[in-house]
This record gives structure tokens, sequence and C-alpha cells, in this order.
């Protein structure tokens, strides 16, 4: 025997040994009920007694380590569960919907694209860089999971105000994170939001998507079938960092959480993870494959197990450790990032060591699937746990949480007094350099937008567009949300989401696909927060179906809590849509003098008295005490609807050469933004004074977007309008003189040069930053 | 011409090096894994830009001993064009086959963007195609990109015309002396440069302006077989 195997021999030996010792300190299973051990795992009594139920005995430690993060609010989605299965799923071209590592729609051509969004929330409260890197490394092995290959990342940031130290430090830290992770592996971060609200001081929020690309006949699932097929560990060893993390992801107040239970990332690493499992893949030889996340080789084994109906024999002793006698409840709930479980089909084995040799990785045989339907967790010899796979998926609780309707909501007002403004264009620079409307160049010019050549466009515009190869198509991608709106109306808040990203993707040229979402809200145990959490997915369904993009993934953070006050419930919306001709790619930045400036959709909504500053930007920064006190505008969703088919609609003749989505700030921050972007200028003209005419340049209503047109389109695109019963108004031309001018009802009220728009635009975070 | 773009664990541009040579000069590259012995077969040698070996201890400071690059020195040695982009360039000074090193930007911060460059030097093989003094615009995005050497090798490579790219003034996005973007060799076969060419290939990309680094390298090699 060579000297090297001889030395790992010795080594396991002795590791054994240690564990040995470690496994008879191990507290009994008349301790853990004695002492109440379970608890500090985060069961309550109530689950303990369902856990001696469904096994007809006393749960051991390790046993009851595992029912704790199988049952823990982030893998059980135990209070989200009944909430989620409402959403719309199926749909002609969901290949994949929810229940694997991540959602497929069909993109034509053999082609298909895989996403999935997730939060990493708590970690990054805790420890910024490596909780943000973490998140993208996570959800990245959810993408190439499936086969597929990860072509872009996105994100959705929420951090408190920026003039407290501390949340620079996590925005700063953030970033550095997201951008070190993905930058190194080479996807390219292509687009993302970040908001600021002094409602997210203790609670940052850092959401990351991954889109990956595969062949129909690539799919891989995470199903562990085939009895006597040898279940592998691949990637890196595994250590003490991140255990119960997934326990501690659900418990409230971040600062009690410990910092070893936040995980180290490797980008390097995982880079070298999904090449040799990309190419394992390819083989034909993998049964199933599944990322060890949350709850690392416990909630793997027993996902496999669960999707197969079969049950795993594994042996801890096996697993190649980064550390010394590591006990099987630490190797059963590490959190140790860039690993993988994997079934190959039995005889196989030698295939995937093949591969993993090549990338210098270790790929181990550590146990088989088994038939009866049992997860038993071997050290050596001894059996330290078994337990009934379906006790630990199907039989976990699942909650009817209560749910009442917050008192705040019955006490909002109509219309917020405010009075007209002195002067709109010094309020316009002003909005323009709040953090949350403010140009996010200082973040995304961390990260490689542009790596894998293809980004069509870059951060920046309503949507990234990335090109897929060999097709003439490209992919348009986008995350959207804004807490504020749906903490004033969760029902309506939770549609404008989707309709925004919908929106987003339809100004970029694209067809909507689907939807991927990350619902992040505070504790589910209040009832005012489930309220929120069930009003803002239903109506999210609903624009999911009025818009036809299913929802085929997502992911769920409660707990968002500190010092007892909530986040502002924040469900983020990760959308991918379809450009299906390369010429059809439309970004929002003026593209050319003397073109006309439309904007469609109703400039008030029907009632046409109803205040859309509720809930704005606008109202936040004249009247930051009352902000939280005034109704949003109602979103209609047959008018976004139609307003949506007809931008596609004129895109896709090419009669508009740049589309604006209105949002955040309202309607004089788009055009200033189509203005900053393209160093265009324009003399436009609105209607209207008084509070009208502040709804009108600063709400916030949804359904609108600013489209630019060459002249000689111009009476096409109002004839299309008609035609469609979407309201186009004529607001004026793009100049070339360099400044940005609107008048109401001929009065001057904007008059300020691109370059003054641009320094306040673009300079606003950096200048916090320096 | 034979292409071969080197593949390092961590590489990530190598399918970008490949898909610009294929656009650019209609010619195919072969992917070449970094513990392969010789790189005889090959006129033009790419090191690709990425994160080789994590970039651990140092970009470019573990990659510098695998194997391939005494293939890389032995070629260079011959005269083979080798082209060092990015992470490829922070190999090539850590080897010692370009003058100068790498630090970290500046601003301690990665950065990416589309910079704007002037050509310094148009009279080599790999820049024929640009007019000295042009300005260009080609994508960057590195965090250790802040070029360094002594006053007295500057002095020496300024005289020998071995700045080829500087940034545009005020523009630079590191902090790198003399605002230098890329350097070459004195026998002017191996050029490194931090910003990326290839991702510079046609005008979806945001700009063209890259393929002509290429095309450079095209035609001094038809000149060069040519000859032989």
């Amino acid at each position: 025997m060579p000297s090297g195997e001889a030395q790992i021999g010795n080594d396991r030996q002795s590791e054994r040994e240690a564990a040995t010792e470690a496994a008879m300190e191990e507290p009994t299973a008349e301790q853990v009920k004695e002492r109440g051990l379970y608890r500090s795992f985060g069961l309550t009594d109530e689950e303990y007694e369902r856990i001696v139920s469904l096994l007809g005995r006393q749960p051991g430690y390790v046993e009851t380590g595992i029912f704790s993060v199988m049952w823990s609010e982030h893998c059980s989605y135990k209070s989200s569960r009944k909430v989620l299965r409402r959403f719309p799923t199926a749909g002609p071209l969901v290949l994949q919907g929810p229940g694997e590592n991540a959602g497929i729609v069909d993109i034509g051509d053999g082609l298909a694209v895989a996403f999935k969004i997730e939060s990493h929330n708590h970690p990054t409260a805790i420890e910024p860089y490596q909780g943000a890197a973490t998140g993208v490394g996570g959800i990245i092995r959810d993408v190439f999971t499936m086969g597929a290959r990860p072509v872009a990342l996105l994100n959705s940031l929420r951090f408190g105000s920026l003039d407290q130290a501390r949340n620079r430090y996590l925005f700063a830290q953030s970033i550095a994170g997201i951008g070190g992770y993905g930058n190194c592996i080479g996807i390219p971060t292509v687009g993302g939001e970040v908001v600021f609200d002094e409602r997210y001081d203790h609670n940052p929020l850092v959401n990351a998507m991954c889109v990956g690309l595969i062949e129909h006949g690539q799919i891989a699932t995470g199903t562990a079938s085939g009895v006597g097929n040898p279940v592998l560990v691949v990637g890196a060893k595994t250590g003490r960092d991140g255990i119960h993390g997934a326990t501690f992801a659900s418990a409230e107040d971040p600062h009690a959480k410990e910092r070893s239970a936040v995980q180290v990332g490797d980008p390097f690493m995982e880079k070298l993870l999904l090449e040799a499992c990309l190419e394992l893949i390819a083989t034909g030889k993998v049964v199933g494959i599944q990322d060890m996340g949350a709850a690392g080789l416990t909630s793997s084994s027993a996902e496999m197990a669960s999707r197969a109906g079969s049950g795993l024999t594994l042996d801890v002793s096996r697993v190649p450790c980064r550390e010394a006698a590591m006990t099987p409840y630490e190797i059963m709930l590490s959190e140790s990032q860039e690993r993988m479980l994997v079934v190959m089909t039995k005889g196989e084995e030698h295939v995937a060591q093949e591969v993993f040799q090549k990338w210098g990785l270790e790929a181990s045989v550590i146990g088989t699937v088994t038939d009866d339907g049992l997860l038993r967790i071997r050290e050596g010899n001894r059996v330290a746990a078994e337990i009934p796979v379906t006790a630990l998926v199907d039989e976990a609780p699942v909650l009817d949480r209560p749910a009442t309707r917050p008192r705040y909501l019955d006490e909002l007002l109509a219309e917020p007094k405010l009075t007209e403004p002195e002067d709109y264009g010094q309020d316009l620079l002003r909005l323009l350099a709040r953090p949350t409307i403010a140009s996010k160049e200082w973040v995304y010019r961390q990260y490689d937008s542009m790596v894998r050549t293809e980004t069509f466009v870059r951060p920046g515009s309503d949507a990234a567009v990335i090109g897929v190869p060999g097709t003439g198509k490209a992919l348009a991608l986008t995350t959207d949300g804004n807490g504020r709106h749906v903490y004033l109306d969760p029902y309506a808040g939770g549609a404008r989401a989707v309709a925004e990203a919908a929106r987003n993707l339809v100004c970029s040229g694209a067809r909507p696909l689907a939807v991927t979402d990350c619902l992040n809200y505070g504790n589910p145990e209040k009832p005012e927060v489930f309220y929120q959490f069930e009003q803002s997915a239903a109506g999210m369904s609903a624009a999911c179906e009025a818009l036809r993009t299913p929802v085929i993934s997502g992911n769920v953070s409660f707990y968002n809590e500190s010092h007892g006050v909530d986040i502002y419930p924040t469900p983020v919306v990760g959308m991918v849509g379809l450009i299906e001709d390369l010429a059809l790619i439309t970004t929002s930045e003026w593209k050319g003098a003397r073109h006309d400036v439309y904007v469609l959709g109703a400039l008030s909504d029907s009632a046409g008295s109803r205040s859309r500053l509720g809930g704005s930007e606008y109202l936040a920064m004249r009247d930051p005490a009352n902000a939280l006190r005034h109704a949003p505008a109602p979103l209609d969703l047959d008018a976004e609807a139609a307003l949506q088919r007809l931008c596609a609609e004129a895109i896709r003749k090419r009669l508009i050469v740049s589309a604006h989505d209105v949002s955040d700030g309202g309607l004089l921050t788009a055009f200033a933004e189509c203005a900053a972007a393209g160093d265009l200028g324009a003399d436009l003209n609105l209607a209207g004074d008084g509070h009208a005419l502040m709804s009108l340049c600063f709400g916030e209503g949804a359904s609108q977007i600013v489209a630019e047109v060459e002249p000689s389109n111009a009476a096409a695109l109002e004839d299309l309008a008609a035609q469609m019963a979407v309201s186009a108004v004529h607001c004026g031309m793009t100049n070339s003189d360099g400044a940005l001018r609107v008048s109401a009802a001929g009065r001057a009220i904007v008059n300020i040069g691109v370059a003054a728009l641009r320094e306040s635009w673009q300079g606003a975070i950096a200048s916090w930053m320096q | 011409m034979k292409c071969a773009v080197v593949q390092f664990p961590g590489s990530n541009c190598d399918m970008d090096a490949v898909k610009a040579i294929n656009h650019a000069i209609g010619e195919s590259a072969d992917i070449v894994w970094h513990t392969v012995a010789s790189l005889e077969a090959y006129d033009l040698i790419i090191l690709p830009g990425g994160f080789a070996y994590g970039d651990y201890l140092r970009a470019g400071a573990i990659a510098r001993f695998s194997a391939v690059m005494e293939a890389v020195a032995r070629e260079a040695d011959r005269g083979k064009w080798v082209m060092g982009i990015c992470n490829g360039f922070q190999v090539l000074t850590e080897g010692g086959l370009l003058p100068g090193a790498l630090r970290r930007n500046e601003s301690l911060q990665f950065r990416s963007e589309i910079a704007t460059l002037e050509v310094v030097n148009a009279e080599t093989a790999f820049t024929r195609h640009y007019r000295a003094g042009e300005t260009i615009r080609i994508p960057i995005a590195h965090g250790e990109g802040n070029y360094y050497a002594d006053e007295q090798t500057l002095l020496r490579m300024r005289e020998r015309g071995q700045i080829i790219f500087r940034y545009a003034r005020e523009h630079n996005p590191n902090g790198s002396v003399d605002d230098i973007a890329g350097v070459i060799n004195e026998r002017g076969n191996v050029l490194g440069m931090m910003p990326h060419p290839e991702r510079a290939v046609h005008e979806r990309l945001g700009s063209a302006d890259g393929a002509r680094l290429f095309t450079s390298i095209f035609e001094s090699w038809r000149e060069a077989y040519a000859k032989r």
C-alpha cells in the first residue's frame, strides 16, 4: 500500500476513535427529554411529542437534531406551505414547477431556462460579506444541480438608512460579498435593485437569483431512486461551520445568533464543483443530485429520499471532514458550503471519482439507496439515527397561523396634506439623490456584469438582457419589489410587484415567461404579519394569473424582525422573459433629439381624483412622519395587462426606440432617468396644478411607461394605442440643448441641465460611502 | 493560425476568448488544460481572465507554478505570441514574462465598467490595426489591476515603447502608475493588459474596439507565415 493511503487510513481510524468517544458523551434520548435539550434546538414541546408518537419512542440526540432542522421554518415551510399552494404554478411552457432545486421553463430550440431566487437575510445581518457571498453560492448550486449552466445573477437588496454607520457597513460588505463570489466564479451579475429604509435597519435583506440555460435532455433532479445505488458526497470537505444555520434563520433577533452559525464561502471551490457537476451530469450516469444547502446532509438526503419514496443508509464516518473528531450530529447538521449529494447508477461510482479527480475534488461513497423508507445514519457499525423519511418530510408540521387585518390599514387616509412645492425642479433633484432612487452605479460597478460575453443590456436599464447563444434570442431579467407599498396595501402591493417586474421585461422587448419569488416578512406568529403575508401572496397570485406568469420556484424568509419591529412585508419578484429577436431589445435611455415623448397608460386613475402620492418616495421625503399614513393608489390589473400588450406590440412593430417603466419616484424621476442615461434633454408639457400636478409628477401609481418615438412613427403609435384602448399622451419632444424643461398648464415647473440631473442621480450613493 | 487558450482551475474568461477569436478572425481555438507540458503546436497562446487557483495568496501567484507555464515561457522564448488578459496579465507578471506587478485597486474595490483607453504604441504585432493616440473603449473587470513598476523600469519601458495602452487621463480606474493599462515585453511578442478585448468584439457588447487586437495578430501571423 502506498504510504499516502496508509497515512489517510490511520487518520481515519484515529478520527473514528475520537468520534466514538464523543458519541459516548452524547446525551441519551432520556437526557434529551429530561433536560429539555430539544427546546434549545428550536423544537416546541408539542413538536417533541409529535416526534415521539411518529417514532413510537423517544428520539436520540442526533435524531432530535435532524428533526429540529427538518421541521424548522426554513426547511419545512410550516407557516407558509398552505399559502404557497395557492400560487398558480402551471403553464404550457413550465417544464419544472416548484418543489425541485429550481424551476424550469421552455424557451424553444430544445432549450430551457432554469431559475430561482433565495434569501440570505439572517446570515447577512450577522456577517455581511460571507452572508451575502454564500447566498450567491447557494443559489448558483440550486441552478447547476438541475444540470443547467448558470449564465446570470441578479439580486434584490434592502438596507437601513445610510446615515447610520452600521448600515453603511452592512451595505458595503454585502455588495463586496456578492461581487466577490459572482466575479470569481465567472457568472455575470447583471441586475437587481437596492432600497434603503430605516425599517430594514437591523434586518438587511439579501435575495439572490440565479438563471441558467439547459438543454431539455439534460435536466437532472434531486431524487434518490434505485435500491443499491451508491450515494456520494462530492466537493468540499465537511467542517463545523454553519451548524444549525437553518434553525437560527428562523429565530428572531439576528444579533442574538451565533457568528459560528454563518457559513464561509469559497467561490473557487464552487467554480470547480460547478464544472465537475455539469461534466458528471453530461455522462448520463447520475440518478439524482442535490445541493447541500440549509441543513446540509440532513435535508439533502431526506429530500432526495422523499422525492423518490425510497430510503437511504449513510455512514458519516465515510464523509470527508475538514476537522478532527466531528460527531455524527455535527456532520449531519454542518452547513459547510460547496458540497453536493449525488446518487450514481450502481457500478458507475468510478465515473464520478474520475471526473472529480480531474477538478481536484473529492467524491466519496457514503452510503446506498434502500427501499425501507428510512433515513438511517450510521457511524461505522453504530446506528446514530433511524427515522422514517415521511416523518421528516411529509409529517412535518403544517400550521394554520391566525391572520388578523392590522388596525393601521383601516386608519389610512386617502390624500396626503402636502403643499405644492415652490420649485418642482429642486424637489426633483432632491428626490434623485435619495439613495433608493439614485443610480446604483456605485453598486453594480463592483460586479462583473460582462463575463461570458452575452450581456447585451448591462445593469441600469429596466431589465438586464443576455443572449442565448446559437439562437438569435435573448432573455430579459429583473427583480422587483416595494415593501412600503405592500405594507400600506398588502394585496395590491403584492400584485404590483408582479406587474412591475413584467412591465420592466416588456419595456425591454420581452414576453414575460415565469416568476420566482422571495417572500420576506416579519414574525409569522404575529397575526398581523401573517395577514400581510397571506394577502400579498394572494395579490401576487392574481397578478400572475392576469399576466400569465406562473410561479416556478421561490423561497420564504420569516422572522425578519428586530427589537419587536417587523420589516415591511417585502415580497420580491424575480422574472424572466424571452426576446424572440435581438433586434427587439429595447433600453430605457433616450436615444435621439427631436423624438416624440409619450406616456403610455392613464395619467390619472379612472376616478381622476385619487392621489398617487400614498406610499411614494416623494411623500417619504417631504413628510416622513406621515409616510405610512396614506393609502397608495389602487392597481387595475386589466389596465396593466392592456398597457403591457400595447408596449409589447409597439416594440414588435418597431414604433418605439426607448421605453422606461414609471416606478419609484414617479413620472418626473422617470423623465430624468431617461435624460441622464441618454444624455439628452426634453421639452415636455403636463396638465393640471395643485395636488393633482404633484400626484402626476411624483406619484407612484404603476401602469405607466415613458416611450420615445421617432416623429415618423408617432401617428402609428397613436393609432395602435387607440385600437388597443390604452391612453397614449404626447408630452413633448427630446432636445439636444442639454436641459430637461417641464411645464404644466403653461407654467414652467422644471428647467434643469441634464448634467445637473446626472450629478444628483449618479453621485448620491458614492457621496454617502466616501 | 493555431490558437491555444490556457485553462487554469478558476479561469472564467476562457470560453470568451475562444468565442472572440472565432468571431473576430474566424479561427478556432483549443482550450488547453493547465497540466499540459507542451504548447509547441500553437502560434498564439492566450492566458485568459478569471481567478486562477482562486487568486489565493495573490492574483496569479500560484498559477505561475503550474506545468503549463513552463511551456508558455518556452514558446515565448521561441518568439511565439503570448497574450495575457486580466488574470492572464497577472500570471505573466508573477511569472516574470512581463515587467512590473499588479496591486489591489486604489479604491480597494472591484471595478467593472467599459474603460476608455489610449493606444500608446500601434506598432506592435498586437496593435497594428490601431492608430497611435487613438481612443478606444474596452471593458475592465478586476480588483487587482493597479500596475506598478519602479521609475527605472518605467523609463526603460517608455524608451522601448513597451507601454501599449493607457487609461484615458482622469479616468484611471485602479490607480496604476502612469495610467498604464497594458504593456509588452522588450521583444514585442508577449502582451499583458487588464482590459478585456475579448469582451468588445461586436457592438451588442457595448463596443467592438477589442476585435482589432485579434485582427492585428492574425495579420502579423499571416505575414510571418508567408515569409516562412
